[in-house]
């Protein structure tokens, strides 16, 4: 069972998408698998042939537990799976006789009109999956397979989501806490913050967005995300992770986004080689992780790849933000609301659009000096943003 | 398509986008955002929606004009193309 982030300690194996004797590819999905925060496909580490399904579909596991045996691998040298983070388990959660359902499953049953009440045995504990929903529907054979690589944008969701439950609030609140709970305890934050004019990004923005179609304007956090990528591409300290003691400088810019789910608690996908993308790129990815962190399919691999993570409190948020640190990456860039201020330039004073750019750091990865040169990079890069 | 339509299809897509919303605790004269939690992203989806369902595309620099519901029913009831069915939004 592969970590999908630092706050996960158990899953569960929803789907299988081989069977023993199934030649796969390293990359390809194997399976979905089902947590707190969503269902995930999971992509094979290895490429082999499956002898065996260790797993069956419906159980819950801890990290770390063997799903699957590969033929032509050594026996028990290949983890199922290899989690960055090495995540403590927590003794396994009181017994609940409450009825417990994930958040998609309660959505799908909305959807499907199945009682699930009625897929609820005595003495159950582990929670109704997605496909036991499906399954009851009979919709199992009818709804498409989770598709084989990254999912294309649908036209229009098939129908808006049932509002959260309480139960899957508490199961996301109890998530995020084990995470943000882990970073406080083993990461010495430091923090520093500077504001940065948007005066000229801003303009830039309204020009080009002015001459394009509703479906093609560009917000002000792709300019930011894309910004934060590029600085961090010139600053590699702040780009990867703390392990073993150590920092291992992260292979490639993968940006974690903090999105906020509509049922309460966050997910950080990423943007794969973020420092490469155009500013519309990163808002064509920003907008697709955005849709499908809040209407599932997510990879799993997206869960764990970012090398450093950004948070953007948009434009109905506070000014600024000091945030916590994902282990076991090392960076934290944040973003305040862009607001109107009184600005002093070359003895001049205007009103600028202004944004409060912070940086959390691991300070045993790096010091206050390389994240005050990280913010002055990304300052920099936002007053020339026709050459993102 | 009268006023009382294009509502019918903006409350539709708002909750499309923001499940939770409740037409019946809506208040269409205070600004939607103070009633419901949508970030810039959401605002952006709700109009490329509304592109999409009414032909009206919004001009950036009038967003400001759509701040209550029924701002937003009079915006897009009085630039309606006139032609029935519904134009379709040419996609460049």
């Amino acid at each position: 069972m592969p970590s999908l982030g630092a706050d996960m300690e158990f899953g569960t194996l929803v789907r299988w998408h081989a069977a023993p004797g199934a030649r796969v590819e390293r990359g390809a999905i194997i399976a979905e698998v089902e947590t707190e925060k969503g269902v995930f496909a999971v992509e094979s580490p290895v490429s082999g042939t499956v002898s065996a399904l260790v797993v069956a579909e419906g159980t819950k596991v801890p990290v770390g537990t063997v799903l699957a045996r590969f033929g032509e691998e050594p026996a028990a040298a290949e983890p199922a799976a290899r989690p960055i983070a090495q995540v403590p388990l927590a003794p396994a959660p009181p017994l609940v006789p409450r009825l417990r359902a994930s958040p998609v499953a309660r959505r799908r049953a909305a959807e499907l009109g199945v009682d699930l009440t009625a897929l609820w045995d005595a003495g159950r504990t582990h929670p109704i999956t997605l496909a036991e929903v499906e399954r009851a529907a009979g919709a199992l054979a009818a709804a498409p397979p989770l598709p084989s690589s990254v999912p294309v944008a649908r036209e229009q969701p098939a129908a808006p989501p049932a509002p959260p439950s309480d139960e899957a609030r508490a199961a996301m609140r109890r998530a995020v806490a084990a995470a943000v709970s882990r970073s406080n305890r083993e990461i010495p934050h430091y923090y520093l913050s500077t504001s940065i004019s948007l005066r000229r990004a801003m303009q830039w923005l309204q020009e080009r967005n002015a001459a394009l179609p509703i479906e093609q304007r560009m917000l002000p956090a792709a300019l930011l995300l894309t910004a934060t990528a590029r600085a961090l591409g010139e600053h590699p300290e702040l780009n990867g992770f703390w392990v073993d003691d150590g920092f291992r400088p992260g292979e490639g810019v993968h940006l974690g986004v903090v999105i906020a789910l509509r049922a309460g608690g966050l997910v950080a996908p990423a943007i794969r080689d973020a420092n490469r993308k155009s500013p519309a790129e990163t808002m064509r990815a920003m907008s697709d992780l955005v849709r499908r962190s809040r209407e599932g399919g997510l990879l799993g691999s997206e869960m764990t790849a970012a090398t450093a993570t950004v948070t953007n409190l948009g434009d109905e948020g506070a000014e600024s933000v000091l945030g916590v640190i994902y282990p076991p990456q090392v960076a934290l860039v944040g973003f305040g609301r862009v607001t109107e201020r009184p600005w002093a330039e070359d003895g001049m004073l205007g009103v600028h659009p202004v944004v409060t750019a912070s940086l959390a750091g691991d300070h045993r990865a790096t010091d206050g000096r390389a994240g005050g040169r990280f913010l002055a990079t990304l300052d920099r890069l936002l007053q020339a943003p026709e050459a993102l | 398509m009268t006023a009382a339509d294009v509502r019918a299809v903006l409350l539709r897509e708002l909750h499309r986008i923001a499940p939770e919303v409740r037409p019946e605790t809506l208040d269409p004269r205070l600004p939607l955002r103070d009633q419901v939690d949508i970030d810039s992203m959401d605002f952006l989806n709700f109009l490329i929606a509304a592109r999409r369902e009414l032909g009206v595309d919004v001009p950036e620099a009038d967003y400001g004009r759509l701040r209550t519901l029924d701002a937003c029913v009079e915006y897009f009831t009085s630039r309606r193309p006139h032609a029935e069915p519904a134009a379709q939004p040419d996609r460049k």
